[in-house]
C-alpha cells in the first residue's frame, strides 16, 4: 500500500509542479506549452492562491506516509488526503469560473478550464483515496480493484451525472437569470405544445411528447411482431436463406442515420419512384403522406426490426426443446404446443423486445428529422430548441427531462418487471432435444409477414447504392460519379490534393472513432469485470449507473454536454476530445453487456487459481482473463468503432468547424436537399463499416460457432 | 510453526446467511486433514477462508503461526487444486505449471526447470508442450496438482479434486495424491463429500454439518467411536435403533423390545438412546434364540462380493450385509437377526 500510494503521490506532485494546469491552445500533445504555460504551482505562486487547495490533499497524504506507522492509520490518512484534495479541487473549479466567481467568493478571480495538469492531479488524488480504501480492507484489500472501481465511478460521475445535472438545473431556471424555481417550470413542463391531444380529436397537431409516445408504441408493436416472425422463421423452419436473414441483423448497426429515411423518400416521396408510378398509371395524386407519422413509423420499423429480431432469436432459442417435446408427448399438436407452451415462455422476451423498440423509437433522431414534416417529436424539438432561430436552452432542458423520464421509465420497467420473471429455460445441462417445427398455418403467416418485409428492406438498400450514382432522383436518372467526386475527389496535380468536400469529416470521423473504440472497450470491459467478478458494497447502484447511459437518448446527452462543458471548470466544447468522450460513455453499456456475457462463460475458478498461485488481480486480468476474452474484446472494439461512425443524435450538438463528423455533414446536405451527395457519402460509410466488421470476422475466425440449428424435418 | 493452520472462532456470513458458525480448528504440519460433510455444510467455505478467497466475518486465521486474516489470497503461502482443475486453457501444460513461479518474477530458465521437475513428480514429464484440452481428465488433475506443489506452499488445498474423475480412476489418483503429500511432507487440507475417499486419504477427518464441526478425529475414531447419530450414519452405514439405557456405568444395560442386553461399554446416564449397529455386524439365521430379533426379508440383492438385505423388524427397517454366499434368504422369508454386544455403540438419541 505504501509503495502504491507513494508512487501516486509523486505523480500528483509532479503534475502539480510541472504540467500545465489549464487547457492549452494547440492541444497537450503539441508540447507548445513547454516553458510558456504555467503549472498549478506557478499560478499559485503568482496570483491564483486558490490553486494551493488541491495541494493540501497531497500534503495530508504525504504527511501520513511519513509519520504513520500502523497500516490502518496510513489507510485512514490516505483516504482523508485523497478525499479532501478531490473536494477542494472540485470546489475551486466549480466556484471560480471563466467570467468570475460564484457565491460571492474571491471577487474578481477568473480562470479558464482545467487541463492536463489538473486531470493528472485529480487522478493521483483519486488513486490515493482508493489505495487508502483498499488499506481499510475493502475490495479484499486489493488496491487495483478499488482503484478501478474508483476510476469508473469518477468517470461516470463526471461525464454522465455531472452533465445530466445541468439539464435538471436549466429546466428549473427562471427567465432573465433570476435563479431557480418551479413557478415557470410547471407551466412549461405541462405546456399544450408538448402534451396537446389535438390530433386525436381531429383539431390540429398533437404535442411533441404525445407524438413521441404514440410513435414509440406503434414502432415497438410493429418491430416486435416482425421480429418474432423473423425469429420463428430463423429457428423453427427449414427456410433456406437463413444466412440472408443474418445479414439483416447487421444492417442496422452499419446503417448511418437518415439513410433509411432518404431511401423511403426516393421511393415514396413526392417525386419518388412508387409515387410516380401510381401517379402515371392510375392518376393518383402525389401527396406528402410520407412526411409525418406514417413515414417516421415506417422508417423506424425498418430500422429497428432487426434489433427486435436479434433479441427474439435468443428468446425463441431459449425455450427448452424438452419442454416442447414434453408437450408433444402429452398429445398436444404443434399449434397447441406453440400456443400454450412456447409462446407463454417467450412472454418476457417479447416484453423486452417491445420496451427496447419503444426506447429506440423515442431516442431516434435521424428519421424524424428527415421525415417528420409537421409531426414533431421530442428528440427533434430538443434539437430545434438549441439550434433553432430562437435558441431556448430552458425549453430544451424541459423537453430533455420529459424524454428522459419516458425512456428511463421504460428502462426501469424493463429491469423491475422482467428482472423478477425469469422464464429462461436454458440450463447448464446439455439439452439435446429438438425444437418443434411450426404448424403449417403459423408458418405461412410468418412467411407472409416477414418475407415481403425482408424483400422491401433489401430493395431499399439496393436503392441507396443505386441512388448514389443517379444525377437527380425523380428528374434526371442518368448515371454519374458526380456525387462521389464532389464528396471524395482526389486531384493529382503537384502532389495529391483531397479536394472532395467530405474528406475532412470522413478523416475526423474515422480518427475519432478509432480513438474512442479502444477506450470504450476498455471502460466497458473493466466495468463488466467488476460486475461479474468482484463483490463490493453498492454494486447494484454501480451497475445501474453504468447502464443508465443506455437509457439516456443521444439528443439529451448532447444537450447536457453542451450545457455542462461549455465553460470552466471543464471546457471541452469545440474539441475533438468531447467527441471521443461522448462516444465512450454513450457506447459503454454495449461493452459492458458484451463483457458480462463473455466473462460469465469463464469459470470463476480460473481467476481464483491465478490468485492462489500468487498473482495479483492486475496480473490475473492481464495474463488469464484478457487472453481468454479475445473475441469479446474484438467485438466490443468493432461495435464501438461502428457506433461512433453512425451516431448522430448526441454528436450533432458537439461538432465544430474543426471537428466535423460524417453524420452531421450528411445532415447538412440533407437539409440543403443535396440527397445525391448525402447518399453517396452514406454508401461509402456503409462499406467502410462493412470492411471493419469483415476484418473482425476474419480475425476472430470461426471461433464462435453457434449451436447447429436443430429443426425437426417436416 | 511452518505449515500449521489455525482458526480462532472464525465465522462467515453472506449477507444474512450464516455459512460458518464460530469455528476453531488446528491442523498439524505435515498431515492431511479432510473436511467432510454433505453439500452446504460449510466445508468449501472453510477451505476458501484458508486460501483467502473469502474473508472471515469474525475471528482470526493463522497460517504457519502468522495472522493472515486480512492478507489477500495473492500473498498467502497456500495453493489450491480446484474441483474443475481450473487449468488455463490458453497456456501449455508447462506454462500452467510455471505460472505461479513466473508471476513471482523468477527467471525464465529457472521457472522452466522447476515446472519440469513438478511435472516429473506427477509423472507427466513429456506432456509439457501440450494444451490442457489435449489431456485426459486424470492427467489434467495431475497437472493441477503439479501447478500447486511447485510453489512449495505451506499448505496445499484440494477442493473435491476427484469429483470429475470416473470411479476407477479415483482410487488410483487419490493414492497418488496421498503419496505425493507424504513424500513432500506437505500439510494438506482436502475437501470431499465422499466418506470412503476421506477415510482412504486422511490422517484426520473433520466432519461438518450445518456450518459447524460435527466431530473430528482419525478415520478410526470416527468409525469406531461416533459421538452422535449423524456421524454414525455418515461414516460407514449404520442402523440406528431407539433403545432405553436402563443401567449406566462401566457396563451398560439396555432394553430392546423387552430384551435386556448388557453391552461392554461405559455410559454415564440412563434414559432413551440410540443403538448403532453396522450392517455387516448383523448375522442372520433361521433358528430363534434368546437374544435374537425376528425379522422378515423385504428385499434381497446379491452383489457378487456381498449380499444386501433390507429387513422389516419390530424396531423398524434394518439394513444388513452378509458374506457373498449364494442367496440363502429370499424376499418374504422369516429370519432371526443376531449381533455381538461388543459391536454395538450407543449415541445420544
Amino acid at each position: 500500500m505504501r509503495r502504491t500510494a507513494g508512487l501516486w503521490l509523486l505523480i500528483g506532485l509532479g503534475a502539480y509542479g510541472l504540467m500545465p494546469w489549464y487547457m492549452v491552445a494547440g492541444g497537450f500533445w503539441s508540447f507548445g506549452w513547454l516553458g510558456t504555460e504555467r503549472s498549478a504551482l506557478g499560478w499559485a505562486l503568482a496570483d491564483r492562491a486558490w490553486l494551493w487547495l488541491p495541494l493540501m490533499g497531497c500534503a495530508i497524504a504525504g504527511a501520513t506516509l511519513v509519520v504513520a506507522r500502523k497500516q490502518l492509520s496510513v489507510a485512514r490518512g490516505l483516504v482523508a488526503g485523497g478525499a479532501s484534495g478531490l473536494l477542494l479541487l472540485a470546489a475551486q473549479g466549480l466556484v471560480i469560473l471563466g467570467n468570475g466567481p460564484r457565491l460571492g467568493l474571491m471577487e474578481g478571480a477568473t480562470q479558464p478550464g482545467m487541463g492536463a495538469g489538473a486531470f493528472v492531479v485529480a487522478a493521483a488524488l483519486l488513486f490515493l483515496l482508493t489505495t487508502g480504501v483498499s488499506g481499510l480492507g475493502r475490495g479484499r484489500g486489493d488496491a487495483f480493484i478499488t482503484g478501478m472501481i474508483g476510476a469508473i465511478i469518477a468517470l461516470v460521475g463526471v461525464f454522465v451525472f455531472y452533465p445530466m445535472s445541468f439539464i435538471l438545473i436549466r429546466a428549473f431556471e427562471l427567465r432573465g437569470g433570476a435563479g431557480l424555481g418551479v413557478s415557470e417550470f410547471l407551466p412549461r413542463f405541462f405546456a399544450p405544445e408538448i402534451w396537446s391531444p389535438a390530433c386525436l380529436l381531429g383539431t390540429g397537431y398533437c404535442g411533441a411528447a404525445l407524438n413521441s409516445l404514440l410513435l414509440g408504441i406503434a414502432t415497438a408493436a410493429s418491430t416486435t411482431l416482425l421480429g418474432l416472425a423473423f425469429a420463428l422463421i430463423f429457428t423453427r423452419t427449414n427456410f433456406r436463406a437463413k444466412r440472408l436473414l443474418r445479414v439483416l441483423t447487421i444492417l442496422p448497426i452499419i446503417t448511418p442515420p437518415f439513410v433509411i429515411g432518404l431511401a423511403l423518400i426516393l421511393l415514396f416521396g413526392r417525386s419518388g419512384t412508387v409515387t410516380e408510378f401510381f401517379a402515371d398509371a392510375f392518376g393518383w395524386e402525389k401527396t406528402r403522406w410520407l412526411y409525418g407519422f406514417w413515414g417516421v413509423w415506417l422508417a423506424q420499423t425498418l430500422s429497428f426490426t432487426p434489433i427486435a429480431f436479434l433479441v427474439l432469436i435468443g428468446v425463441v432459442e431459449g425455450v427448452s426443446p424438452s419442454m416442447e417435446e414434453a408437450s408433444q408427448t402429452l398429445d398436444a399438436n404443434r399449434w397447441q404446443t406453440f400456443r400454450f407452451v412456447s409462446l407463454p415462455l417467450m412472454r418476457p422476451g417479447l416484453a423486452n423486445a417491445f420496451l427496447l423498440g419503444f426506447i429506440e423509437s423515442l431516442a431516434d433522431f435521424g428519421n424524424p428529422l428527415v421525415l417528420g414534416g409537421n409531426f414533431n417529436v421530442l428528440s427533434t424539438e430538443i434539437y430545434f430548441a438549441i439550434v433553432g432561430t430562437v435558441a431556448d436552452p430552458a425549453k430544451a432542458a424541459i423537453l430533455s427531462l420529459i424524454l428522459l423520464s419516458l425512456t428511463l421509465g421504460a428502462f426501469m420497467a424493463q429491469r423491475k418487471w422482467l428482472g423478477k420473471k425469469n422464464y429462461a429455460t436454458v440450463t447448464g445441462k446439455g439439452d439435446s432435444g429438438r425444437h418443434a417445427a411450426l404448424n403449417p398455418g403459423l408458418r405461412v403467416a410468418c412467411y407472409a409477414i416477414a418475407l415481403p418485409w425482408a424483400a422491401f428492406t433489401l430493395v431499399l438498400y439496393a436503392l441507396i447504392v443505386f441512388g448514389s450514382f443517379v444525377k437527380l432522383w425523380g428528374y434526371d436518372h442518368s448515371l454519374t460519379f458526380e456525387h462521389y467526386t464532389r464528396a471524395f475527389g482526389i486531384v493529382f496535380r503537384n502532389g495529391v490534393h483531397f479536394t472532395g468536400a467530405a474528406w475532412d469529416s470522413y478523416v475526423t470521423t474515422i480518427t475519432i472513432a478509432a480513438i474512442a473504440a479502444p477506450l470504450t472497450a476498455a471502460v466497458g470491459l473493466a466495468t463488466a469485470y467488476l460486475l461479474v467478478r468482484q463483490k463490493f458494497t453498492g454494486k447494484d447502484a454501480f451497475e445501474f449507473s453504468t447502464m443508465l447511459s443506455f437509457a439516456i437518448p443521444g439528443t439529451v446527452i448532447g444537450v447536457a454536454y453542451v450545457m455542462a462543458f461549455n465553460f470552466p471548470p471543464i471546457e471541452l466544447t469545440a474539441t475533438g476530445l468531447i467527441l471521443v468522450i461522448v462516444f465512450v460513455f454513450r457506447n459503454m453499456p454495449v461493452g459492458v453487456r458484451g463483457g458480462i456475457a463473455a466473462m460469465s462463460q469463464l469459470d470463476k475458478s480460473l481467476d481464483e487459481a491465478s490468485i492462489t498461485l500468487g498473482a495479483n488481480s492486475a496480473t490475473t486480468l492481464r495474463r488469464v482473463i484478457l487472453p481468454l476474452m479475445g473475441p469479446a474484446i474484438l467485438a466490443a472494439l468493432t461495435y464501438a468503432f461502428v457506433r461512433a461512425i453512425t451516431s448522430v443524435s448526441a454528436v450533432i450538438f458537439l461538432v465544430s468547424a474543426r471537428y466535423n463528423m460524417a453524420t452531421s455533414f450528411i445532415v447538412g446536405r440533407v437539409e440543403n436537399g443535396e440527397f445525391g451527395i448525402a447518399i453517396a457519402y452514406a454508401t461509402v460509410l456503409i462499406f467502410t463499416m462493412l470492411a471493419a466488421i469483415l476484418a473482425l470476422q476474419l480475425i476472430i475466425g470461426r471461433r464462435k460457432l453457434r449451436r447447429a440449428d436443430r429443426i425437426e424435418a417436416h | 510453526m511452518k505449515g500449521s493452520v489455525r482458526f480462532e472462532n472464525v465465522t462467515k456470513k453472506f449477507g444474512e446467511v450464516v455459512a460458518l458458525k464460530p469455528l476453531s480448528l488446528d491442523i498439524t504440519p505435515g498431515t492431511l486433514v479432510t473436511l467432510l460433510g454433505p453439500s452446504g455444510c460449510g466445508k468449501t467455505t472453510t477451505l476458501r477462508l484458508i486460501a483467502g478467497l473469502e474473508s472471515a466475518s469474525e475471528g482470526r486465521i493463522l497460517i504457519g503461526g502468522q495472522d493472515v486474516t486480512h492478507l489477500s489470497a495473492t500473498y498467502r503461502k497456500v495453493s489450491m487444486v480446484f474441483q474443475s482443475y481450473a487449468l488455463f486453457p490458453h497456456m501449455t501444460v508447462l506454462e500452467n505449471v510455471g505460472y505461479g513461479l513466473s508471476v513471482k518474477g523468477m527467471p525464465k530458465a529457472e521457472v522452466k526447470a522447476r515446472a519440469e521437475a513438478g511435472l516429473e513428480t506427477v509423472g507427466l514429464k513429456d506432456f509439457g508442450a501440450r494444451l490442457p484440452s489435449e489431456l485426459s481428465g486424470g492427467q489434467q488433475q495431475r497437472v493441477a496438482v503439479a501447478r500447486a506443489i511447485v510453489l512449495e506452499p505451506e499448505v496445499l488445498l484440494l477442493d473435491e479434486p476427484l469429483s470429475n474423475l470416473d470411479a476407477k480412476l479415483r482410487r488410483h489418483v487419490r493414492e497418488e495424491i496421498r503419496q505425493i503429500q507424504q513424500r513432500l511432507g506437505l500439510t494438506a487440507v482436502y475437501v470431499t463429500h465422499d466418506q470412503e475417499e476421506a477415510m482412504a486419504v486422511s490422517d484426520r477427518i473433520i466432519v461438518m454439518k450445518n456450518a459447524e464441526i460435527a466431530q473430528e478425529g482419525t478415520p478410526h475414531d470416527l468409525y469406531d467411536r461416533p459421538e452422535n447419530a449423524f456421524i454414525a450414519d455418515f461414516i460407514g452405514d449404520a442402523n440406528l435403533i431407539d433403545v432405553e439405557v436402563t443401567k449406566s456405568g462401566a457396563e451398560t444395560e439396555i432394553a430392546l423390545q423387552g430384551r435386556r442386553l448388557t453391552l461392554p461399554l461405559a455410559s454415564t446416564a440412563t434414559g432413551p438412546s440410540k443403538m448403532v449397529l453396522r450392517p455387516h455386524h448383523i448375522r442372520l439365521s433361521r433358528e430363534p434364540g434368546p437374544e435374537r430379533l425376528p425379522a422378515e426379508v423385504t428385499y434381497a440383492a446379491w452383489l457378487g462380493n456381498s449380499v444386501q438385505y433390507t429387513l422389516s423388524t419390530a424396531v423398524g427397517p434394518i439394513f444388513a450385509i452378509a458374506p457373498p454366499q449364494p442367496l440363502p434368504f429370499r424376499q418374504g422369508d422369516s429370519v432371526q437377526l443376531a449381533f455381538a454386544p461388543g459391536d454395538v455403540r450407543l449415541v445420544p438419541a
